[in-house]
């Protein structure tokens, strides 16, 4: 059987700079798995190197059995099948909402007006925001563009979703809108790959969770074992830092 | 030194003879006096009748017209437009090369703006309108003159605008290109449906300055040199201005360009206040 996502010996460099050191990773169809880790551990360039948004260095990258870092290999019509979903949203902003969603399916897909326009809705009604159909992202809060720019992905009929730290611009208060999309699209069986800080969410939804740091994997598993009871003195200072944020100074006096 | 202060402080304030306050005043008041003095002198040494027959002469102005419309006005309109549409296209291909990744594209494009930009435009129309035709036989443009002058002014222009539609593509933010290349859209596809677009929004006020210095280097065609039926604006009131000896029809054509770009500049400055408040 074939993995959904499939990375062999992931290297990137940028410059002298050594971002990812050797990644190995499967995704299988239908899983959740979600990627944690410090800022500047690598989590981003892992996952923008699926998608060929970074040219990895060395190393391959297959989705269902293709290596789309074969040079014969289409890589506009490969990414088709990989929906992404930003930090920052990236909603074009010259466009309405319901254009944000059908402009790739009628320029890349050819799909006639009507048909994307049926589609988009539909997307735009499962996240939330049909009603803002004919407005701009400008006038549309952070989790609500978010969640345009989910249903953009979706509308593209992709075979696996990336997120890349799909809440860490929002308000706090909006954070859950976004959440409980992706959890949603977790329970239909899309096959993600998230990373992440929210906890919470890496443990009530994803299939496994791997830790990062330096540009390797600290370690992974199901999220009950790496989030609940790590085995790393990484990851378990990385988890206490990120679940007990207040209580930094306590550790730090106790031992006098 | 901070025992020194603190005594300076606690002490009564010093009294300068005239406050900073009190010294502005009076230089305001001078400043005031001597405007008035200027004006009073001027109007008072002036010649009025003269200044009048010369430059505001009814009867001459009245001989301007219609033709002043009908063919200076007419003609500065169609070559400030026609020469603005080629160069906002040619401007767009030029700024896509300098930006492209072919090295060739950036040499020819880095080339053309540095010539085009950096040669005074009368140079250009004095080459277009007697070099060329002289050079290449009998290689005429279509729609002459209308052709020739779209073209110079056009090549002029376009070097401007290329820039400022580099200045607006390097402005659109990588993520939307990102997310273009994400939906599985190729290079040129992102370039077309997403970043031109946003560019071209980013740039409409300093795109609509270069349509205001058109209208004023389009009275450069007046060096290509052709028949009264293709005067602009500028070229009518001086034929007419050195026929009649008055400058009445020059001053009038240089009213018609202030209908023109005055218009402009405030729809300039509308554009830029709605670009600040945040476009929506």
């Amino acid at each position: 059987m074939t993995h959904a996502v499939q990375l062999i010996g992931l290297h990137k460099s940028f410059g002298d700079l050594e971002v990812l050191k050797g990644i190995d990773l499967t995704v299988e169809q239908g899983q959740v798995v979600c990627v944690i880790g410090p800022s500047g551990s690598g989590k981003s360039t892992l996952l923008r190197c699926v998608n060929l948004l970074e040219q990895p260095t060395a190393g391959q990258v297959f989705v269902h059995g293709a290596e789309l870092t074969d040079i014969d290999v289409d890589i506009d019509a490969a990414r088709r099948r990989l929906g992404m979903v930003f930090q920052q949203f990236n909603l074009f902003g010259h466009l309405s909402v319901l254009d944000n969603v059908t402009i790739a399916q009628r320029r890349v897909l050819k799909r006639p007006k009507r048909e994307a326009a049926e589609i988009a809705m539909r997307n735009l009604e499962k996240v939330g925001v049909a009603e803002k159909a004919k407005q701009y992202p400008a006038q549309l809060s952070g989790g609500q563009q978010q969640r345009v720019a989910i249903a953009r992905a979706l509308s593209m009929d992709p075979a696996v979703m990336l997120f890349d730290e799909p809440t860490s611009a929002l308000d706090p208060e909006l954070v859950g809108d976004v959440l409980g999309v992706m959890r949603q699209l977790a329970n239909e069986g899309m096959t993600m790959l998230v990373v992440t800080h929210e906890m919470q969410f890496a443990r009530e939804v994803g299939d496994a969770v791997l830790f990062m740091d330096e540009g390797l994997v600290v370690e992974q598993g199901p999220p009950a074992q790496v989030i609940s009871a790590p085995q790393h003195e990484r990851t378990r200072e990385f988890l206490h830092r990120v679940l007990n944020p207040t209580h930094l100074d306590e550790e730090a006096a106790a031992p006098q | 030194m901070t025992t020194d202060t603190t005594v300076a402080e606690a002490g009564p304030t010093p009294r300068a003879r005239l406050s900073p306050r009190k010294r502005k005043k009076i230089s305001l008041g001078i400043q005031y006096a001597l405007f008035v003095v200027v004006i009073a002198a001027l109007v008072l040494a002036a010649d009025w009748q003269s200044i009048q027959h010369v430059f505001f002469n009814v009867n001459e102005a009245k001989k301007a017209f219609p033709e002043i419309l009908t063919i200076g006005m007419r003609n500065t309109v169609i070559y400030t437009v026609s020469g603005y549409v080629l160069g906002f296209f040619l401007g767009l291909v030029v700024a896509l090369m300098r930006l492209s990744d072919v090295l060739p594209y950036r040499i020819i494009a880095l080339f053309y703006i540095e010539i085009f930009r950096g040669l005074p435009a009368i140079v250009v129309f004095v080459i277009f309108g007697f070099g060329v035709p002289i050079a290449f036989d009998d290689f005429e443009l279509p729609y002459d003159p209308y052709g020739t002058v779209a073209l110079a002014l056009g090549l002029v222009s376009a070097a401007y605008l290329a820039e400022t539609f580099r200045a607006g593509i390097q402005a659109v933010p990588k993520g939307q290109i990102e997310a273009a290349r994400s939906l599985g859209m190729s290079q040129t596809r992102s370039t077309v449906t997403v970043v031109i677009p946003q560019a071209i929004r980013i740039v409409v006020p300093p795109l609509t300055n270069e349509l205001i210095l058109l209208f004023k280097d389009s009275s450069l065609v007046f060096a290509i040199g052709f028949t009264l039926g293709s005067y602009e604006l500028y070229k009518f009131g001086e034929s007419l201005s050195t026929q009649t000896a008055n400058s009445t029809p020059l001053i009038l054509a240089g009213a018609f360009y202030l209908c023109l770009t005055v218009p402009l500049g405030y729809l300039v400055r509308k554009l830029e206040a709605r670009q600040k408040r945040g476009r929506v």
